[in-house]
């Protein structure tokens, strides 16, 4: 049998050299999608491909890695690519964000600020942020050509026609560098502004879409809105019932089936880092329990 | 009181325990083997080869014993592997008239030089379920005969003789055949990107929208020229050694449609063609293949595209079922902060829509 035998951070060289020239490219272009030729990985389309391969190219030995999913270091699909990469490079992992170097997630950006020589990549469904307007991506790189985006305009528009507000809670478009109008992944839009200026290297992947593209550091990232409509974050006004935090994207968490509701940070590296420095709110312990039977 | 919000590690490793636990099924009874996978469910492994496009019967049946049967599981299970494998280079194409032919038939001609040969085909079997398989069942040995010529020449290749049909289009044979593996795909795409595409094309999709095209939506009136299964060679040109290197042998099933003709003031009519190929004994997605490489040919041909089989974009961004399912089942994925942020956004607005509803009527007209 032709028994498999993988290199470094699974994919071969000249993938990586592929997948690292595209990488390149999207800095050079920051909003631009970069079509690249993304590969099967061995986990599915859909379940962050497109990082994971951007991470692999990136990836060196020395590097540290920290995987979030919804912000957080313990959901299954965080620990599973952390896992993959363990195993795949051997490379050291963290929890912490400040002691990563390659940081790679889907849905959040951390909330302690990201530095210099940090890289955030991050894992995309659907690069497009045209998309749900015009379905055709002959249409859509036409209309990214040429700068096209009074129908984006016309549908913040209508919501605010419609419902008094723009209507998007999350994957709320931005325009970068002045130019391409971009999709942030679905991060929350309490997210978006920490695009902005931002020290670190942002690099994001979509591998079903197989698009790369970058916002190198340093780059001006705004948010679409009206002058009488202003971009507005969104946080449930509550302090973290667990670090006191009234600063970061909070968690809703179903405590009982009448009504309990807990406000926990989605940011699990924060809550931890804030709670070792002394900082308490109003519950002694989240509500996080594995529930497999343990055999032992 | 406790509620799991976030799977931890123990949890994944007790599911895939418990999953290889499954999959294993009564200990009692005798282990699957890649030999019986191989030989007795050759089909789902031919399936298995097509889809993952990697043409090795092991493997395949590694992968199918590995998914517990699920076909796409396989399928996704064989490509990644395949995503990893360095590319020499390419083969020269095979070349199918000189197939060693196990199956041969068209549906055009009553007879054609080298005759109609069934081989071994579900067609014309009465679907009655069979008890005696259930029992240790020793089947007949096969009928026998003188072999068959070792030539046999294509349908299509008879009728292009006459000018009947368009010929196969001329390319250059120096020209890099596109891989859509290897470069990100961008559209139009040419016949070979599209033909690519396809043959990796989950069945089921193809299945549907040849079906589709029969049934009005874009029709293309074919007819089975000819579909034949068997043996090719596969060559390789060595340029260091500057030699034909023989690499093996394949089996592959091929299907030619021949469909409505066109023709203009200045061209004679003639036939057109729908191409479809798989590895294995493929018959239903080389068919269904065939079908819908003609419908993707309006544009070229100068048809109305008005159907979804025509449309190029449609069919070659849905065809892929690794790429569909991963999508499709990453619902099953947290989303929970996005659910928050909606969350947030829908009682914003259901607060607004009530403070509005509970405003006195001429305040609510004024705010109109």
């Amino acid at each position: 049998m032709n028994t498999p035998a993988y290199n470094f951070a699974y994919l071969d060289e000249q993938t990586k050299r592929m997948i690292r020239r595209a990488i390149l490219k999207a800095i050079a272009i920051p909003g631009y999608q970069v079509p690249f030729a993304s590969r099967e990985m061995p986990m599915p389309y859909g379940w962050g491909t497109g990082g994971v391969q951007v991470t692999a190219a990136i990836l060196g030995p020395s590097d540290v890695l920290k995987v979030i999913d919804q912000g957080s270091d313990d959901t299954t699909n965080a620990i599973s690519i952390r896992k993959f990469f363990e195993k795949t490079a051997g490379i050291a992992t963290t929890t912490v964000t400040v002691d990563a170097s390659v940081i790679q997630t889907r849905h959040r950006i951390p909330e302690a600020p990201l530095r210099e020589g940090q890289v955030l990549v991050y894992q995309v469904p659907i690069p497009e942020p045209l998309r749900f307007l015009e379905p055709r991506e002959t249409e859509t790189r036409r209309m990214h050509a040429l700068a096209e985006y009074g129908l984006m305009h016309v549908k913040l528009y209508e919501d605010i026609a419609r419902f008094g507000q723009i209507a998007t809670a999350y994957a709320y478009p931005v325009r970068v560098n002045a130019r391409y109008v971009m999709d942030p992944s679905p991060t929350p839009k309490f997210d978006n502004p920490k695009m902005d200026h931002c020290p670190a290297l942002q690099l994001f992947g979509a591998g079903r879409e197989k698009r790369i593209y970058a916002i190198p550091p340093f780059t001006s990232v705004v948010s679409l809105d009206f002058e009488d409509h202003p971009f507005a974050r969104y946080r449930f006004d509550a302090p973290c019932a667990l670090c006191g935090a009234e600063d970061s994207y909070l968690d809703e968490i179903v405590t009982d089936d009448h009504g309990g509701r807990m406000f926990v940070c989605s940011d699990t590296g924060y809550c931890e880092s804030r709670q070792r420095l002394g900082h308490r709110g109003t519950e002694p312990a989240a509500p996080h329990r594995e529930s497999a039977n343990d055999p032992a | 009181m406790y509620v799991a919000v976030k799977g931890g590690e123990r949890a994944i490793e007790n599911a895939h325990r418990l999953l290889a636990h499954e999959r294993r099924g009564d200990r009692g009874v005798a282990e699957l083997t890649l030999d019986q996978i191989s030989g007795q469910l050759s089909l789902a492994v031919d399936r298995v080869m097509t889809e993952g496009s990697l043409y090795d019967r092991e493997l395949a049946a590694l992968a199918i014993k590995q998914a517990r049967g699920d076909m796409i599981e396989a399928i996704f299970l064989v490509r990644a592997f395949r995503a990893t494998l360095p590319r020499l280079g390419a083969t020269a194409p095979v070349d199918t008239s000189e197939m060693r032919v196990r199956r041969r038939i068209s549906s055009t001609f009553k007879d054609i030089p080298g005759g109609q040969i069934l081989g071994p085909t579900f067609d014309y079997t009465h679907r009655l379920l069979d008890p005696q398989l259930g029992e240790g069942h020793v089947p007949e040995l096969p009928a026998t005969s003188e072999a068959l010529p070792t030539a046999m020449p294509r349908v299509t290749d008879i009728l292009g003789r006459d000018g009947l049909i368009e010929p196969s289009p001329a390319t250059d044979p120096d020209a890099v055949v596109g891989d859509l593996t290897r470069e990100p795909l961008g559209f139009p795409a040419d016949r070979d990107l599209r033909l690519q595409n396809l043959a990796r094309a989950d069945e089921g999709f193809l299945l549907a929208l040849g079906y589709s095209s029969q049934r009005g939506y874009g029709r293309t009136h074919p007819f089975a020229g000819e579909i034949r299964f068997g043996e090719v060679e596969v060559e390789f040109f060595a340029e260091d050694a500057d030699f034909v290197v023989p690499l093996g042998a394949i089996a592959l099933t091929e299907c030619q449609m021949v469909n409505q003709f066109k023709g203009s003031a200045t061209e004679a009519p003639c036939f057109t063609r729908g191409y479809g190929v798989a590895f294995g004994q493929s018959e239903r997605k080389a068919m269904s293949m065939a079908l819908v490489d003609r419908s993707l040919r309006a544009r070229e041909l100068g048809e109305e595209t008005t159907a979804p089989a025509q449309d190029e974009e449609f069919v070659m961004s849905h065809s892929d079922n690794v790429q569909a399912t991963g999508f499709v089942e990453h619902l099953k994925l947290p989303h929970y902060v996005d659910f928050q942020s909606e969350l947030g956004l829908l009682r914003k607005m259901r607060k607004e829509f009530r403070e509005a509803a509970d405003a006195p009527p001429a305040q609510r007209e004024a705010a109109e």
